[in-house]
């Protein structure tokens, strides 16, 4: 059939219309999803009239001191309160976070402690709210409201963190809000804990709470509770921490309302607006001290937690006067059926994290910190994805994305003679931990995880080594816990905790600090499973600086066929308390050894079986020909290096028996080093013609750019891209298909399927 | 007037010039990648960051594939001094991973002294704690 098509010119609608035709769209909504304008902005809302106003009229620089400490206090008191009442493992050990927002929804004011990535996260959902139900009849915004909040694609990390947001009013007026966030865990998704690695679609995540009212008049409305409830599978925790954090906030409010009997609103709202104003000029002023320059890097992703492969977070950091910017454009397409996706807001909150964390920790906790550092991704990318990918793993992204700004930064403050903190070596950046679910030996159902987490091994510093399993890149003052408490409720052991990984090390003139082996076994439960959520077990997840190298590789071993408690009581002698003595002694007759990338799904486990895993080390600095020959000795003592590493590696010369160290001797074997590598060394215009590839090499599934073309993404083969700007679907298949058709070939090729009807 | 860049190198403003801080050694011009003056190994990540789980049982062992990533190690040519690491995926261009605007850096130094020893930043002690 023959189309026809009569040509209209273009008419560009009057002022009149265009008000028609936005009018009729607001009217006519069918769904407000996340809304970009919010979701893309960063940066501190204008000032508005009443800020203005307020200002006017208050703006001494010691009653503001006075109200923010005032209001710091309250924040803090209200974190604490989360932190000590709070049933959610998160909530115990500090992945917290409770703030003041202005009227507009900026966090002015955040606690002190906790995850600070929150900080430039948890406003969103506030703007969203009063942007679409402040005036919404069926909605609205009352005093004694409270809105409750966990879906990141309208603002946080991920959906296993949930807010409660209350507005403030002062004679009927609102001045600011306030908000609680914990890491709650189970949240109803397809694997228990709240963050399922095997989430093909935003479907397969649970709950997605875009922002709405749970609470009137203070309390929370007992029929979405059970709702939300019914929707979980720790009910118990969904309804007790929503009344913890429906109080933190209470506690807050009455913080703020004792500062407004005394200093009146305009003190309050100027003290919120300035504050962060003030914060958001000290941070362009620091940044012009820096050097201008533009300094890249790379950080390599080595899964998608259910496949190795290469997916690239490519950054390109510049700085120009006073301004700052991340380039993060040719990083890897975002995965169409993944979880490793994040949003963009989660990139910019780790990002904020390198600075409120690592680089400038004494400024007040905020948004305004990163609000004038400009943020630049691929659309779909997986640093800045569609609302169509899953994003349940967005830790993978935001979290290589954060080593990625800390390796560049470090290279800027070098020579910048103001420093706030010392050059820092990236820290460890995966959450080698293990997730757990099922039902307790107390018949509960619990989806949760371990706080070992929070035990990353630390980057080396300037002038120290870093430190063993010290704290998560995204809350520097986070706990790792009391294994022993844990297990009264859960329902396994970690027989091994706490123990030093030995040789799993990151060398260099100052080392990075080590993370420690842990071994659990389930002991009183047919209905318990694990499961583990990092890359980094074919390719280091950080780089090295000045020199330093990276940490090495983390991988899951499993032990099976054997009930290890029958074992400790019958065989003890048996028992190592090592990966590397289990592994590779094999002492447990007749079981079966296995390692694993460290993507495993959610897995039942069986009485008595072994999952092994380490937590990771920060990246060593400097050249580690430089170390203290001492330092080695003492890392042999700790037992953090075999003394055959520390020889060949640090060409450290001493008695095996004593450890004595031979000074003429090291410092002749280092020479004789140096000696190498001038003479294995290659020219670099030499070593780039051979090196240097025009294309991702063909026995990798590479996604991501390749050198400095970053309009060209791979999708998993050198034959297969996108334009960086021109999004595609990139779907991966599914992990046991890829090996049935693996084994089907051999099989084929064996001739054993020639009788199969096809 | 010379800037100290990283843990071993500086530039040197008046000749534009990369330097080691170890040897003195002119690396080369500022106007280009420090890398571009250096010895570049390629090195087996195995070497640095061993099998810690016997390598013949186990497809996983704490090292790194070394079919998919390798370290550069780059060298001053001079000394021997290992300046940086990177790691690599087989074949991917190694980075221009600075690059510095020399005359803005030429004006922000102007206004300084030169500083000879790098700056380490604060140190947090003990008795540290928050005063009033």
């Amino acid at each position: 059939m023959k189309q026809t098509a009569t040509q209209v010119k273009a008419r560009k609608p009057s002022a009149e219309e265009t008000a028609l035709i936005k009018k009729f769209l607001s009217d006519n909504t069918l769904f407000l999803g996340p809304d970009p304008e919010i979701m893309q902005n960063h940066d501190l809302m204008p000032r508005s009239a009443s800020e203005e106003e307020a200002i006017g009229k208050v703006s001494d620089a010691h009653t503001i001191a006075k109200i923010r400490d005032r209001i710091q206090s309250g924040c803090d008191e209200g974190y604490e309160m989360v932190e000590q009442m709070g049933a959610a493992p998160g909530a115990k050990w500090g992945d917290v976070i409770t703030g003041v927002y202005s009227a507009s929804g900026d966090l002015a004011i955040a606690s002190a402690g906790g995850v600070l990535i929150f900080s430039a996260l948890v406003h969103h959902p506030i703007k969203f709210i009063i942007k679409n139900w402040m005036n919404d009849p069926t909605v609205g915004v009352r005093e004694g409201d409270g809105f409750i909040h966990n879906d990141s694609r309208y603002g946080n990390v991920h959906n296993t963190d949930q807010s409660m947001i209350l507005p403030i009013f002062h004679d009927g007026k609102l001045v600011c809000w306030v908000a609680s966030t914990v890491h709650e865990g189970e949240n109803g998704a397809i694997e228990p804990g709240g963050m399922p690695s095997m989430a093909e679609s935003p479907c397969d995540e649970g709950l997605k709470m875009s922002p709405f009212k749970v609470v009137e008049n203070y309390e929370i409305k007992r029929d979405i509770l059970t709702f939300l409830q019914n929707s979980v599978r720790e009910p118990k925790l969904q309804y007790e921490d929503m009344k913890v954090k429906l109080f933190a906030c209470l506690r807050i409010k009455q913080r703020i309302e004792e500062t407004l009997n005394t200093d009146g609103p305009e003190a309050l709202v100027s003290t919120l607006r300035l504050t962060m104003e003030n914060v958001r000029a000290e941070v362009k002023r620091r940044v012009s001290e820096w050097p201008d320059m533009t300094v890249r890097t790379y950080i390599i992703q080595d899964s998608t937690l259910r496949e190795n492969c290469v997916v690239k977070i490519n950054c390109k950091l510049t700085k120009t006067g006073d301004r700052l910017i991340f380039d993060f454009r040719g990083s890897a397409p975002e995965f169409t059926n993944r979880p490793t996706n994040t949003i963009v807001a989660g990139l910019k909150g780790m990002l904020a994290q390198v600075f409120l964390c690592y680089v400038w920790p004494d400024l007040p906790r905020g948004q305004a910190a990163f609000a004038p550092i400009e943020v630049i991704t691929d659309p779909a990318s997986i640093v800045n994805c569609s609302y169509a990918a899953p994003n349940s793993q967005s830790l993978m992204s935001i979290f290589t994305g954060f080593t990625a700004g800390q390796h560049a930064v470090a290279k800027f403050l070098y020579s910048c003679p103001e420093k706030y903190t010392k050059v820092h070596a990236p820290t460890f950046n995966m959450i080698n931990t293990f997730i757990w679910g099922g039902v307790s030996q107390h018949g509960e159902t619990l989806g949760n995880l371990c706080a070992d987490l929070n035990g990353m091994g630390a980057g080396a510093r300037a002038d120290l080594d870093g430190e063993h399993g010290l704290a998560p890149i995204f809350a520097t003052m986070a706990d790792i816990g009391e294994q022993e408490l844990n297990e009264e409720d859960v329902p396994f052991l970690q027989l091994v905790s706490k123990k030093m990984t030995r040789d799993a090390i990151a060398p260099g003139k100052y080392r990075g600090g080590q993370g420690y082996t842990m071994i659990a076994a389930t002991k009183d439960s047919e209905q318990w499973g694990f499961m583990t959520t990092c890359q980094g077990a074919k390719i280091p997840p950080i780089q090295g600086l000045f020199g330093g190298y990276a940490c090495g590789c983390y991988p899951l071993s499993k032990v099976k066929g054997i009930d290890v408690y029958d074992i400790l009581l019958n065989e003890p002698e048996k028992f190592k308390h090592s990966i590397e003595e289990i592994m590779n002694e094999q002492p447990f007759d007749g079981a079966t050894y296995t390692t694993h990338h460290m993507g495993m799904g959610f897995e039942i486990s069986k009485r008595g079986e072994l999952f092994m895993i380490s937590q990771g080390a920060g990246a060593g600095y400097g050249d580690l020909l430089e170390r203290d020959p001492a330092g080695v000795i003492r890392d042999i003592e700790e037992g953090l290096i075999s003394p055959a590493v520390a020889e060949r590696l640090y060409k450290v010369q001493f008695d095996s028996q004593t450890l004595a160290i031979n000074h003429e001797a090291t410092a002749d074997a280092r020479e004789a080093e140096r000696k190498a590598r001038k003479a294995r060394g290659v020219p670099f215009a030499e070593f780039i013609k051979r090196w240097n590839k025009p294309a991702p090499p063909a026995h990798l599934q590479y996604f991501g750019c390749w050198g400095d073309d970053v309009g060209k993404l791979y999708m998993g083969s050198a034959d297969k891209f996108r334009l960086a700007d021109q999004p595609r679907p990139s779907y991966m298949r599914h992990p046991k298909d890829v090996r049935i058709e693996e084994l089907e070939a051999r099989l084929a090729a064996l001739g054993a399927l020639e009788d199969e009807k096809k | 007037m010379k800037v100290l860049m990283t843990e071993y190198l500086r530039i040197n403003l008046d000749t534009e010039n990369w330097e080691c801080r170890v040897c003195d050694h002119v690396v080369g011009s500022a106007s280009k990648g420090y890398k571009e003056g250096m010895l570049v190994y390629d090195r087996d990540p195995r070497e640095i960051h061993p099998p810690i789980i016997d390598p013949k049982k186990y497809r996983f062992t704490f090292s790194p594939d070394p079919e998919w990533v390798r370290i550069l190690e780059y060298y001053c040519p001079n000394c021997g001094t290992m300046v940086e690491t990177e790691y690599a995926i087989p074949g991917h261009p190694p980075l221009l991973d600075m690059e510095p605007d020399l005359p803005a850096l030429k004006a922000q130094w102007a206004q300084r002294d030169e500083v000879a020893e790098a700056v380490v930043g604060p140190a947090v002690l003990p008795e540290q704690g928050h005063k009033h």
